[in-house]
């Protein structure tokens, strides 16, 4: 019997927009871009040039500090052109694809009969190695340095999140070869944290199954490790999304890349909300193009509401994303003493609006959601705000002060190495003071990664 | 209201970078955001965000403190003509209560956004709401006596040395209308303490002029209390009533304006708990660290009146609920951890009574005891997290 861990701490917060299961359609654009800021903290070197042929798993360019550390083109094409910027960074690749979509081919081959160098290196030399992060910092593994343990979440509770369920309903076989791989390269425990009450994955071998229950963010594999095992100082611990996980699979099951990918369309302003095919680098205009509403100036997102990076109208989807949500900028909105008025249209997690209990009592989603902050920004104000929607052994407001100070040691202390972004992402939903949670945090990882690496 | 964007969409040119008022940026950022929830929207990081921001906290708060400030204008009223020994309908009595509470509020209010404003606008801030809350506090916790340029003295030391060099609301270390309180304390003591400055005794602006009766004496109860001669005192009112648990819950009794019924601040604290805004943990172990210290003296404390005082007399008279309500709870300057909250309370709870029972100088040790332990919420804080550091490195060498 799996072990249950249960908190109550944490928020659903409930949008209207949630997809309709059932795919209807598979959509690449004409051309696909490559973003190298999309793999955050690594330096690219490019190894193609404009007109060069490519084909789904060719090296487009390698990070110069790992130089084994491959980043492929996902699909097959031509070389459209290169674009730099200031200083000759990398901006973005552009692929005309052929729309044959041939893969370079690698050995079918059975991870069980592998040694971990040779997987190690398939996964660097095909590209997937980009897909599998790794706590302290939230980067892309360093192949380098062994983990101590392997943490997938296999569902997603973040707003409007896809249900893995389904998107994973007939890939359960790579999913497994997935999980023999990555076994392979730890020496300690591959994790498998499952929702309380799903008998989905009962089947899948080679895991240390955990049952979670409580609201998000306990899907947040952040918050898993934190339950279980947390990471201590010099430790390492990797971390990859369930449909990542597949992409290995097919890599060893079929010998090929396929970054094909199941995309929720989610979010109050998609008109009809469901699932799609697509691949990363794919030009979100052509996903949404139809299906969302007009009268306001909308916000794009690659992701989900609370960590999802804001993209354009025809922005490049981010090769982590499971899902596109569409939200109201409301630049227009002008609320005459808004923070006087009952405003029951708005969601608030505190007392001081009523609809947190209606929510309670009907379930209410129609709250109007938009981007604005809903206030200025301030000093922190409120206490135990955060700690609420944290299910961490962390102060997470002693930990922030700490960012912002740029304190390092007492950021070590108080548990840095632990957190992502994401995981404070519910934090600064709820903040009082509209603080920016996860650019300190992003900040401060990426400053205690430059001190210590 | 559509006109009314129209104007502020049109003015507001002027002020941005620039323009020709750009000098006064802050100010119309400031009444901006009053009238409209300012459509800044965020760049990175969520795209969506609760709906709560410091203007809806700090709002809920002073509606939470209107039953203490229409309870103490009555009362104002009350003690006055009970003083002068004249029976006048309640709306009269209110009155009277009103324009003598007014003054006080539009003098702290004047003077502490004033210096807000200033500040504001010099370092290039946005205008922050925590005045909004300390602005209103002030009037509540001094004498109705007290002269109105000393309340103008003390609010702009306060805010000056005790919030803006500090960098302003959410940086302060001391609650601000405490210091407010405790400098009108030492520097005028003679003002606000004793036995003249409870009771308004002369007309308010003609209003209610009338002789004091005899036998008038203006002491609190807690005053009464601290220089009684003899262990076991009764408690009267300052006619020469007795006095009772009741009378001090409901709070016809002589005292600081906003602080005497302690039945109209529990209602300011169910609207605090309910919204989630003040912790009940705070508040709770206030009440009980005191009732337990007052209980301990009751028991085996020295033979004082003030030590006889009954347990749960301390908790109803003086400003003890006014403290452990609205000053205790003080977000910013009390202890920030869950765990610290209770330690926080409990401790300014029995510091109250121990310097309400110990020390004959000060007969109200609720102000001197929360700033106190504003001093220690840091401490109690740095201890609990660092045994969560500790935690962390144990696991980490195991």
């Amino acid at each position: 019997m799996a072990n249950l861990i249960k908190t109550k701490r944490g928020l659903d917060i409930a949008i209207n927009g949630a997809a309709e299961e059932g795919i209807a359609k598979t959509i690449y654009s004409q051309v696909i871009s490559i973003i190298p800021d999309h793999y955050h903290g690594i330096t690219p070197k490019m190894l193609v040039k404009e007109g060069d042929s490519v084909l789904a798993g060719t090296p487009l360019f390698y990070s110069k500090t790992k130089e084994q550390m491959k980043f492929v083109s996902p699909v097959s094409g031509t070389v459209k052109a290169v674009h730099r910027g200031d200083r000759r960074k990398l901006l973005r690749i552009e692929i005309e694809c052929d729309k044959k979509n041939t893969s370079v081919s690698f050995a079918k081959s059975n991870p069980a009969l592998m040694s971990a160098e040779a997987i190690k290196d398939l996964l660097l030399e095909s590209g997937l190695w980009a897909y599998i992060k790794q706590r302290p910092y939230d980067v892309i593994a360093n192949p380098d340095k062994a983990p101590k343990a392997i943490f997938i979440s296999s569902f997603d509770s973040s707003p409007l999140a896809p249900n893995n369920e389904f998107v994973l309903a007939k890939q359960l076989a790579d999913f497994q070869t997935g999980i023999d791989a990555l076994k392979k390269l730890t020496t300690g425990k591959v994790h498998l944290g499952v929702r309380a009450g799903s008998n989905f994955f009962k089947q899948i071998k080679n895991v240390e199954i955990t049952n979670y229950q409580g609201p998000h963010p306990i899907g947040n594999v952040g918050i898993q490790i934190n339950q279980i095992d947390p990471i201590n100082k010099g430790e390492v611990v990797w971390t990859i999304q369930a449909q990542d996980l597949v992409y290995i699979g097919r890599l060893f099951n079929k010998g090929v890349v396929d970054l094909e990918r199941t995309l929720a369309i989610t979010g109050p302003e998609v008109i009809k909300p469901h699932y799609i095919n697509t691949i990363a680098g794919t030009s979100i205009d052509l996903l949404v193009a139809g299906n969302t509403t007009k009268s306001f100036a909308l916000r794009y997102i690659s992701g989900n509401v609370l960590t999802g990076l804001q993209i354009a109208s025809n922005g490049i989807l981010d090769p982590y994303a499971t899902q596109i949500t569409v939200l109201k900028e409301g630049e227009e909105t002008h609320e005459m003493f808004g923070w006087a008025l009952p405003r029951i249209n708005k969601f608030s997690a505190s007392g001081t609006y009523f609809t947190g209990m209606l929510q309670k009592v009907f379930g209410k989603k129609d709250f109007d959601y938009d981007a604005r902050l809903l206030g200025g920004v301030r000093a922190i104000v409120m206490s135990g705000e955060y700690d609420k929607v944290l299910p961490m052994d962390i102060y997470p407001e002693f930990l922030i002060k700490a960012m912002i100070a740029g304190n390092i040691d007492k950021m070590e202390a108080l548990g840095a190495y632990e957190i992502a972004p994401e995981d404070l992402a519910l934090c600064e939903f709820v903040c009082t003071s509209k603080l920016p949670l996860q650019h300190i945090v992003r900040e401060a990882l990426d400053t205690l990664r430059k001190e210590l690496e | 209201m559509n006109a009314l964007r129209k104007l502020v969409d049109k003015v507001k040119p002027n002020f941005e970078k620039g323009g020709k008022l750009e000098k006064l940026h802050s100010v119309f950022d400031g009444f901006e955001t009053f009238l409209f929830v300012p459509n800044s929207r965020s760049k990175n990081g969520t795209h969506i965000h609760d709906a709560i921001d410091t203007k809806r906290t700090m709002s809920t708060v002073i509606v939470a403190l209107i039953p203490a400030l229409l309870f103490g204008m009555y009362n104002v009223g009350y003690q006055h003509y009970l003083a002068i020994g004249q029976q006048v309908s309640f709306i009269d009595t209110f009155i009277f209560g009103a324009l003598g509470v007014l003054p006080f509020i539009v003098v702290s209010y004047g003077v502490g956004l004033g210096i807000e404003f200033i500040v504001a606008q010099i370092k290039g801030h946005e205008i922050q709401e925590g005045f909004l809350v300390s602005g209103f506090l002030i009037p509540l916790i001094v004498p109705i006596d007290t002269p109105l340029w000393m309340v103008a003295v003390a609010t702009a030391f306060a805010v000056i040395f005790a919030k803006e060099v500090f960098g302003g609301t959410g940086m302060n270390i001391f609650n601000i209308a405490l210091i407010t309180r405790v400098f009108l304390f030492f520097a005028y003591p003679t003002y606000m303490s004793g036995d003249t400055v409870w009771v308004r005794t002369s007309d308010t602006f003609g209003l209610g002029a009338g002789k004091v009766v005899d036998g008038f004496s203006g002491a609190t109860v807690l005053g009464q209390v601290a220089t009684a001669s003899s262990p076991n005192i009764n408690i009267m009112s300052t006619v020469g009533q007795p006095f009772g648990f009741l009378d001090g819950f409901l709070g016809l009794i002589p005292g600081s304006i906003g602080e005497t019924s302690t039945l109209a601040i529990l209602i300011g604290a169910l609207l605090l708990l309910i919204t989630r805004i003040a912790s009940w943990k705070t508040m709770f172990s206030v009440f009980a660290g005191g009732a337990v210290m007052a209980y301990i003296f009751n028991i085996i404390g020295p033979d004082t009146a003030s030590a006889n005082f009954p347990w749960y007399n301390h908790l109803v008279f003086g400003g003890f609920a006014f403290g452990a309500v609205f000053m205790a709870t003080d977000p910013v300057t009390s202890a920030r951890t869950e765990t610290g909250k209770y330690i926080y309370g409990a401790l300014i709870g029995m510091f109250t009574i121990v310097v309400r029972v110990l020390n004959p100088g000060y007969p109200e040790g609720m102000m001197l005891a929360i700033l106190l332990m504003n001093i220690f919420a840091p401490l109690i804080d740095y201890f609990i997290v660092e045994a969560n550091i500790k935690r962390r490195l144990k696991r980490a060498t195991n």
